[in-house]
């Protein structure tokens, strides 16, 4: 990979209410790699998105996201955050959705039938079907999004954060409270779009299994630490059992899967992420 | 006395002669003017409230204008100052409170409904302070509070206006970025969009709002330009610029036909506009759930 990485970080640090969540994090994301993020609840996984987007400090180190300063280069990051599903009464259709992360930062009033007269408006409608062709939600981008299932609401979803083209997508748990089929079709269409629109993406995770065979590196946050490497470097028993603090195997299985056995049990709601109580999330 | 020589307004079949009829007196001509600026913006401005779900807000900051016009009656200073300074001073406080996303589903809600409606308790309480204290405003509670279209000064149509313009001036510049921080907030924070001084922007105009269309329909009818148009327009349709212009639209419909009501009848023009509000609700709800698409089972 040439150019500068897309995420980089050294000795980073942040503390939130003078609490150091983490510390020590090194990172070198490569553009177009599929990373994700790793760890138990409460350990600061979101906030690391937080500080990647600028929207919170470090307290020590370094980092930069595509070359610049975190905040620097917001236009060419998309985002998805944690898990939100739309009210069932919101009466808005998902295709409005998708355009409000094209052009939802413009001030001003969208006309109705510009498109009919201007090349540019022409062209942002098209985009928009273009990237929810991409997401493989046409047949439904016209209803309501609060009618729509949590898998169709989270393909609009990453639509809406594709539609401006970013070189880095960075999602926040993007599989949480899909069902399991939803889960792994997700996961693979992110995988596509990351090789074929050549997108970095970095994606919070709670479950590494559905995204496991796309993989090209993960990054390990736990007690104050972290760990980076590919899926086999990181996934091992030594590792893993050092960082949860208890002993942890790993098996592979004939397809290259991994199955950690020995992890805690996560909790089965997530009412407070932030709380720091000392579950752990499963792999 | 030209009051004596005139016979009282008809109802007939002929609509020129009716509208002739309705348009005759200043007052009425008033009333008419007046009811459309104020429909025009309460619709436009509620049509984001009920996206935001701050109707809440919104009926509060209304019944804080009672006291405010009441106060203001009292005093012998015009009612709609009244109205206005006591919304907009009310819509900063509630602006400035410390809220959580948009309000909803949030842990700092129930706290927030508390306090406001403790403050709307008290302003209701106020109100009708002011108006005992006031001996000679007779059935000036009922006005204030249900809607009058009486009495309508030339000043008042034009401070309408020019509040009403400048609402819906503000709305069109923050449109778009409104729209995205109502419906979508975390990504709109991350595209850079204040989201924080968009809501409190919002509930200013929302303040405008409540004062303008308490003008018409008196302080505890507003919801009937605030919200029903809006409602039934978003039974009608999903697209956000036609259900834009049909909540504008049903909410002038609805002032037209209760001023016209309560001019040719001998009740009250509030009873008559949110009567056709709730109709023009009633009507798109059938509408949608005859013609509607077949909802979806599950999630």
């Amino acid at each position: 990979m040439t150019g500068p990485p897309a995420v980089w970080a050294e000795a980073a640090a942040v503390a939130v209410s003078r609490r150091t969540l983490w510390s020590g994090v090194d990172l070198d994301i490569a553009a177009g790699e599929f990373v994700a993020v790793l760890g138990p609840n409460g350990v600061g996984k979101s906030t690391l998105v937080k500080v990647l987007l600028g929207s919170l400090p470090l307290s020590a180190g370094r980092v930069r996201v595509l070359g610049r300063e975190p905040g620097g280069a917001s236009q060419e990051i998309g985002y998805l955050p944690q898990r939100r599903s739309f009210d069932p009464s919101l009466r808005v259709r998902g295709v409005d959705v998708v355009r409000l992360g094209l052009d939802g930062d413009r001030w001003g009033a969208p006309i109705p039938g510009l498109a009919r007269v201007s090349a540019a408006a022409r062209r942002a409608s098209a985009r928009v079907a273009e990237v929810i062709d991409l997401v493989g939600a046409s047949a439904y981008a016209d209803r309501p999004i609060g009618r729509l299932s949590g898998g169709e609401q989270q393909r609009l979803l990453i639509a809406q954060a594709l539609v401006r083209r970013p070189r880095l997508l960075i999602l926040d748990e993007p599989l949480d409270s899909l069902d399991l089929p939803n889960q792994s079709s997700v996961a693979a269409l992110i995988a596509r779009i990351s090789r074929e629109e050549g997108v970095t993406v970095l994606m919070v995770a709670h479950d590494v299994n559905p995204i496991l065979p796309y993989l090209d590196r993960v990054v390990y946050i736990a007690a104050g630490g972290a760990v980076a490497g590919t899926p086999a470097e990181v996934i091992t028993g030594p590792i893993l059992s050092r960082l949860y603090g208890t002993a942890i195997e790993v098996l592979a299985t004939s397809d290259g899967r991994l199955v950690v056995i020995g992890e805690p049990e996560a909790p089965a709601h997530h009412t407070d992420r932030h709380s720091g109580h000392p579950h752990a999330d499963p792999l | 006395m030209a009051l004596l020589a005139v016979a009282a307004p008809r109802l007939g079949w002929n609509p020129v002669s009716d509208i002739d009829q309705l348009l005759r007196y200043h007052f009425m001509l008033n009333a008419l003017r007046a009811g459309t600026i104020v429909a025009v913006a309460a619709g436009a401005i509620g049509w984001f409230m009920i996206l935001r779900r701050q109707s809440f807000v919104g009926h509060t900051l209304a019944t804080v204008g009672f006291p405010g016009a009441s106060g203001a009656v009292w005093l012998g200073l015009p009612a709609t100052w009244g109205y206005f300074g006591f919304c907009l001073a009310a819509a900063m406080v509630v602006g400035l409170l410390p809220r959580r996303a948009l309000g909803a589903a949030s842990s700092g809600l129930s706290e927030e409904s508390a306090v406001i409606g403790t403050v709307q308790a008290m302003a209701l309480g106020a109100g009708f302070l002011f108006t005992s204290l006031y001996h000679g405003f007779l059935s000036g509670t009922t006005g204030l509070l249900f809607g009058s279209f009486l009495g309508v000064t030339d000043a008042q149509v034009w401070t309408l206006l020019a509040v009403g313009l400048a609402a819906l001036a503000v709305l069109v510049v923050i449109g778009r970025p409104l729209l995205f921080a109502s419906v979508d907030p975390d990504v709109a924070r991350a595209r850079g969009v204040p989201v924080g001084a968009l809501s409190f922007l919002f509930v200013l105009l929302l303040g405008a709002a409540a004062a303008e269309v308490s003008q018409i329909t008196g302080t505890l009818l507003i919801f009937a330009l605030l919200v029903m148009p809006a409602a039934a327009a978003q039974q009608l349709t999903t697209r956000t610029g036609r259900s834009l212009a049909l909540t504008v639209l049903i909410a002038v419909a609805a002032t037209w036909l209760g001023l016209a009501a309560a001019y040719f009848s001998a009740y009250p023009v509030g009873f008559y506009i949110t009567t056709f509000g709730f109709a023009a609700y009633l009507l798109a709800a059938s509408t949608r759930l005859v013609g509607g698409r077949p909802r979806r089972a599950g999630r």
